[in-house]
């Protein structure tokens, strides 16, 4: 096992350490108290012997102790029960919102280039399963170790010869254990592996059976599928019959050392060694003593678990945030004067994107960016709002570099509307203010101006409107309004708009044109056009194609110069001109 | 479902069920034996008698062992066979589904109930032949043993096991509703996760993140509460057990030295009565985490079946072919409603073969729905869509769908070759039939990327750009020669260049196609234009007609294209 992150987990555990010598001083009590239960019902048994032969005065004094000691065992085992809870849920309540402060810290570097699927299960699967291992650990580790160590002086204490029998046949169910789990891996792992294919295959072909009926693939599909499902079953039998098998396989062990035990005291007991009662305590604890080793390792093979989730959630907490910087500038009356010299990005190493740019944005200006699919239009976008930071160059907003600001000001400096409209869960209005504290009359307003207001009161509950997980009862125009409305409730300086209007209703759009370009005026405006009126409008237009800007200019500069964007400009007039 | 899935492995299943019987029934034997040997064995010193009962508990322990891995066998056999038809016939269900079921129950869904909710089922199958049979047999077992060492010590028995049943019970079903709870506050913590994932550039944008750490620490502070508040329940479980039957062992003892003094019952029997209280005990909770996971499995099993108990609404006819030189397509009077709202209403209009047919209109005004009945995706409401002259009920659903060439408003690819995805299309396609697509599409890219046409696609196609991946959809559709060619807002991802040239290399060929787009440019050229708005057909006719008396055509083209174009 990993010591280091064995180490790490622990930290974890430090606020809560109260809790776990409270747990550990229970337990030890507890099992002294259900250990010491067997000796006194055998005891007990003792004074049972035949006919005339029973002590009741004696009897009932052990009566009492058993209950005393029953009452004992059982409350402290429910205290330790309730503080491992506590604490394990606690941990694991920690790791969650560190986890996710992380997330929030990470550069979107990192977020870009990591499936969220896999960031998403570390959240919930990987600490899940550390809460588990924990769980497991405190409640079976220390109560299973005690047990053990306590039944063997128990034992010891009532017959040496008998307790070392069970002593050097029980860690048999353990070698036993282990053979079987080592054989068993290999086949858990098959299993797992084309459990897993089979998921992906399900998942891709029913996530897309609308393309599998439009092309009639339906039958070749289920083919396949079955093929995977044959292969599924045949190591699923194996898996499952050889899973199966450690626990019968124990508990042969265990009823070897309980035979053994039975013949081995009887023999005692004949020869007077030994008492009735003192076979009836032993015969209770070999029933009861390979129960903590086989908890033990079943402890061992979660706490495995948890500690490769804990590595994989270690991994993300070790990798490194975004650089804040120590005094922050800010600017007292943006203009929206963007100067961006000499910049020069990529995102890997090899493959350069842009190379030393120089745009200049006089307040109020718009600037269009230009170019076919991929061409790289959005990494603009992420160096100006710095999602990502240039290798070399900077970018002035009223002559301050950008890097001697505070992200989230530089951020709030800029209205922003993605292609892919962003909504969360929580009413219309909600979303519209997520950027600003607003009244009902500004949210009206602002739902007013995006031509939003329309739609938003012809739904059932109006403003209040529920918007589900990512926005499914919405059209992707109307989430785009809604979008478009919160930046115009926040009012900021300066647009970033990526092709903003392109899912919007083919009507609606005009009206929102207009809207956009009131938003526009006396704005510095950086948008990502496909749209010709935009385009012409625009006070520059940098054309960009495999992600660097290869030409930049006027609408008619850049037309006299008979390049790409000719090209761009005329492969779509020509079929308009032909139809004319 | 039951009977149906488990008919093929019955065999397995009784043998394993029967074994599990046989082990559970020498697991019973062992109290008694050793009471025989504290009153035989001891109590006549007789060495022999202890020695030959000690050599029948090894007997039993490795006979009981024998029927333990048959047993095991059997049901792996029998839950994993169980397993595997059910996912063969769901998936088969599922494959015949229609487009309106698949969206009712949304892809999610469907994927949970294939994988985990089987696997759930399939589980306890195995819990049923291995538990089921133990667990009750041994709890019975007991107190029939009990009876037959002496009746008021059984009832003794009588009184314990009701009351351990009863606290399992109360335990259970009082943490069972605020498990699922759990679960749900677990899902909304994933869901805030994932949503400042997906909209971490927004959440960034706003300089949110304070906010949306608050409220994520809200949902875990919550859900650790309700975990903290299970555990206190379920914590009761343990200690209640124990001390019922330790009261009871202490009846025993108490009422059991009543009787030997008597001479009605002896000290073997005592430490049998013993055992077997404790037996109980062990055997009621394992029978009680097989309820457990029944409980679960029930569940799942009510979601699978309702997919299995799902009745395709749409089943194709007979015939494959129509008549030859009839119109392609033609809409009388359809109308259609989804989810009770109508989306398409009383459209009319015809498609001939050879034409080109742009369909305009705002999202929500129904172009999507339009193209999706001609395929029969959806059934019309009323009305009657006629395929080259037929009801379209008439053609078998693969032979109507083998006539049409779709390239979805999504580019989808499946992970595969970029051959392997072509070939959806026409599955024997050769390399020229595949070029040929290619070139059509514009998708001579493919022939740079390191293999060709052999060039590995990753799941939904993460490795090529949208352009790309829309060029192959296009590629996929047209490898299969269709008679009709549905280009639904494919070209969106596209440039202006790559559109206008793919438009180009169509117009070359004789192909009928039905062009969905919100870009006028895209379809200002066709044959016949359909403007669609709020599922009514508000106008029809070329461009120019359009332009003359079609006032929301009008609108949309002014929106559009400066003002010179138009």
């Amino acid at each position: 096992m990993d010591m280091k992150t064995i180490k790490r987990l622990l930290t974890f555990c430090k606020p809560y350490l109260k809790y776990l010598y409270l747990a550990l001083i229970c337990s030890a009590i507890q099992i002294i108290f259900t250990l010491l239960t067997p000796v006194l019902i055998g005891r007990a048994v003792d004074h049972v012997i035949g006919v005339n032969q029973v002590d009741f005065d004696l009897l009932y004094q052990i009566l009492i102790y058993i209950a005393l000691s029953v009452m004992v065992a059982e409350i402290f085992d429910l205290l330790v029960v309730r503080l491992s809870n506590k604490m394990t849920y606690a941990i694991t309540k920690d790791l969650r919102d560190q986890l996710f402060e992380k997330y929030s810290k990470l550069p979107l570097s990192y977020i870009d280039s990591h499936p969220h699927g896999d960031l998403l299960s570390r959240m919930s699967n990987d600490i899940d399963l550390i809460g588990d291992g924990l769980l497991q650990g405190f409640t079976h580790l220390f109560n299973g170790i005690a047990t053990i160590i306590g039944t063997i002086c128990f034992m010891l204490y009532i017959n040496v010869p008998i307790a070392m029998i069970v002593i050097v046949l029980t860690p048999l169910s353990l070698v036993v254990a282990t053979v079987i789990a080592n054989k068993t891996y290999k086949y858990f792992q098959e299993q797992l592996a084309l459990r897993g294919e089979m998921s992906a295959y399900i998942e891709e072909m029913i996530g897309h059976q609308k393309i599998v009926k439009a092309f009639a693939y339906e039958k070749t599909n289920q083919e396949v599928f079955e093929e995977i499902n044959q292969r599924v079953y045949v190591s699923g039998v194996k898996s499952q019959f050889l899973g199966a098998l450690a626990n019968p396989s124990t508990r042969v062990v265990n009823n070897i050392v309980y035979a053994s035990v039975c013949v081995a005291g009887s023999l005692y007991a004949v020869s007077g060694h030994m008492s009735v009662g003192s076979l009836s305590s032993f015969l209770t604890y070999a029933n009861q003593y390979t129960k903590p080793f086989n908890e033990i390792s079943n402890v061992f093979t979660e706490l495995q678990t948890a500690l490769a989730s804990a590595a994989r959630i270690f991994d993300i907490l070790d990798t490194p945030v975004e650089k804040e910087v120590q005094s922050p500038q800010t600017i007292t009356h943006p203009q929206g004067h963007v100067q961006i010299v000499d910049l020069t990005f990529s995102y890997e190493p090899k493959q350069k994107l842009i190379e030393n740019l120089n745009v200049e944005a006089k307040p109020g200006q718009t600037i269009a960016i230009v170019g076919p699919t991929g061409c790289g239009k959005t990494t603009l976008i992420n160096l100006l709002m710095r999602f990502y930071d240039p290798l070399k160059g900077h970018i002035y907003i009223d002559g301050i570099d950008t890097m001697n600001m505070d992200r989230d000001y530089l951020r709030s400096l800029y209205g922003m509307v993605l292609q892919e409209s962003w909504l969360f869960n929580g009413t219309i209005k909600e979303n519209i203010a997520y950027g600003k504290e607003a009244t009902d009359e500004e949210i009206i307003e602002a739902a007013k101006n995006a031509h939003a207001h329309k739609f938003i009161i012809q739904l059932k509950d109006g403003y209040d409107t529920m918007v589900s997980e990512e926005g499914g009862n919405l059209s992707q125009g109307q989430k785009q309004l809604l979008c478009i409305a919160r930046i115009m409730l926040m009012k900021p300086p300066m647009l970033i708009l990526d092709e903003a209007t392109s899912s919007i209703d083919t009507r609606t759009e005009r009206q929102v044109q207009d809207a956009f370009d009131t938003m526009m005026q006396n704005r510095t405006t950086f948008i990502v056009a496909h749209r010709l009126s935009t385009i012409q409008k625009a006070d520059q237009i940098l054309v960009m194609n495999h992600g660097q800007i290869i030409e930049q200019g006027k609408h008619e500069e850049l037309l006299e110069k008979h390049g790409f964007y000719h090209h761009l400009y005329y492969s779509q007039f020509d079929v308009q001109h032909d139809n004319n | 479902m039951w009977k149906k899935y488990i008919k093929p492995y019955r065999k397995e299943a009784i043998t394993g069920f029967g074994f599990k019987l046989i082990e559970a029934f020498f697991e019973l034997m062992v109290p008694l034996i050793v009471a025989d040997i504290i009153d035989n064995g001891i109590g006549n010193s007789d060495t022999n008698y202890i020695i030959k009962m000690g050599a029948l508990m090894f007997f039993l322990t490795f006979a009981g062992y024998g029927c333990a891995l048959v047993c095991q066998y059997f049901a792996s056999k029998t839950s994993q066979g169980f397993g595997t038809y059910l996912r063969n016939d769901m998936y088969k269900a599922i494959n015949a589904f229609d487009y309106e079921e698949i969206d009712n129950i949304g892809t999610p869904s469907l994927i949970t109930r294939m994988s985990n909710d089987i696997v759930q089922i399939q589980l306890a199958v195995a819990m049923i032949i291995r538990l089921c049979s133990r667990g009750p047999f041994l709890i019975i077992g007991s107190l029939v043993m009990a009876f037959r060492i002496n009746f008021q010590m059984a009832l003794i028995f009588m009184l314990c096991a009701p009351l351990i049943a009863l606290t399992i019970y109360m335990v259970m079903f009082k943490s069972l509703p605020l498990y699922t709870n759990i679960q749900k506050q677990l899902d909304h913590v994933a869901l805030i996760c994932r949503e400042n994932l997906s909209g971490i550039r927004v959440i960034r944008a706003f300089s949110k993140q304070q906010y949306e750490r608050k409220r994520f620490h809200e949902a875990t502070s919550k859900q650790k509460d309700e975990q903290i508040g299970v555990g206190k329940i379920s914590a009761l479980l343990n200690p209640f057990t124990n001390i019922i039957v330790n009261c009871g062992i202490m009846l025993v003892l108490y009422v059991g030295a009543i009787k030997v003094n008597v001479g009605t019952l002896t000290q073997g029997e005592i430490v049998a009565l013993i055992n077997y209280m404790n037996s109980i005990l062990l055997a009621m909770i394992a029978f009680a985490n097989t309820i457990l996971i029944l409980i679960k499995a029930s569940a799942c099993y009510k979601r699978v079946n309702a997919i299995l108990n799902i009745q395709p609404t749409i089943i194709g006819g007979n015939e494959t072919n129509g008549v030859s030189d009839a119109p392609l397509v033609r809409f009388d009077h359809v109308s259609f409603n989804y989810h009770n709202a109508k989306a398409i209403e009383d459209v009319s209009f015809t498609i001939d073969q050879g034409e080109t047919i742009g369909i305009i209109g705002g999202t929500g005004s129904g172009k999507t729905t339009l193209v999706n009945l001609i395929g029969r995706f959806y059934e019309v409401s009323s009305g009657q869509i006629y395929i080259k002259d037929k009801p379209i009920q008439n053609y078998t659903l693969e032979s109507l769908r083998e006539m049409m060439g779709f390239v979805p408003q999504q580019a989808v690819l499946f992970s595969g070759t970029v051959r392997k995805n072509i070939c959806w299309g026409k599955q024997d396609a050769t390399d020229e039939e595949i070029d040929e697509a290619l070139q059509l599409a514009q998708a001579s890219f493919v022939y740079d990327l390191s293999e060709g046409i052999d060039t590995y696609i990753n799941q939904d196609g993460h490795n090529l750009s949208g352009g790309q991946r829309q060029r192959l959809t296009i590629a996929r559709a047209l490898v299969k020669k269709p008679e009709l060619l549905i280009l639904d807002d494919s070209a969106s991802a596209l440039d202006f260049a790559t559109d206008a040239a793919l438009r180009k290399s169509l117009a070359s060929l004789d192909q009928t196609t039905i062009i969905v787009s919100q870009r006028v440019s895209s379809l200002m050229h066709a044959d016949k234009i359909l403007v669609l708005s709020h599922g009514q057909l508000v106008g029809m006719g070329n461009h120019q007609q359009l332009m003359k008396d079609c006032l929301i055509y009008q609108e949309i083209v002014h929106s559009q294209l400066s003002k010179e174009v138009a």
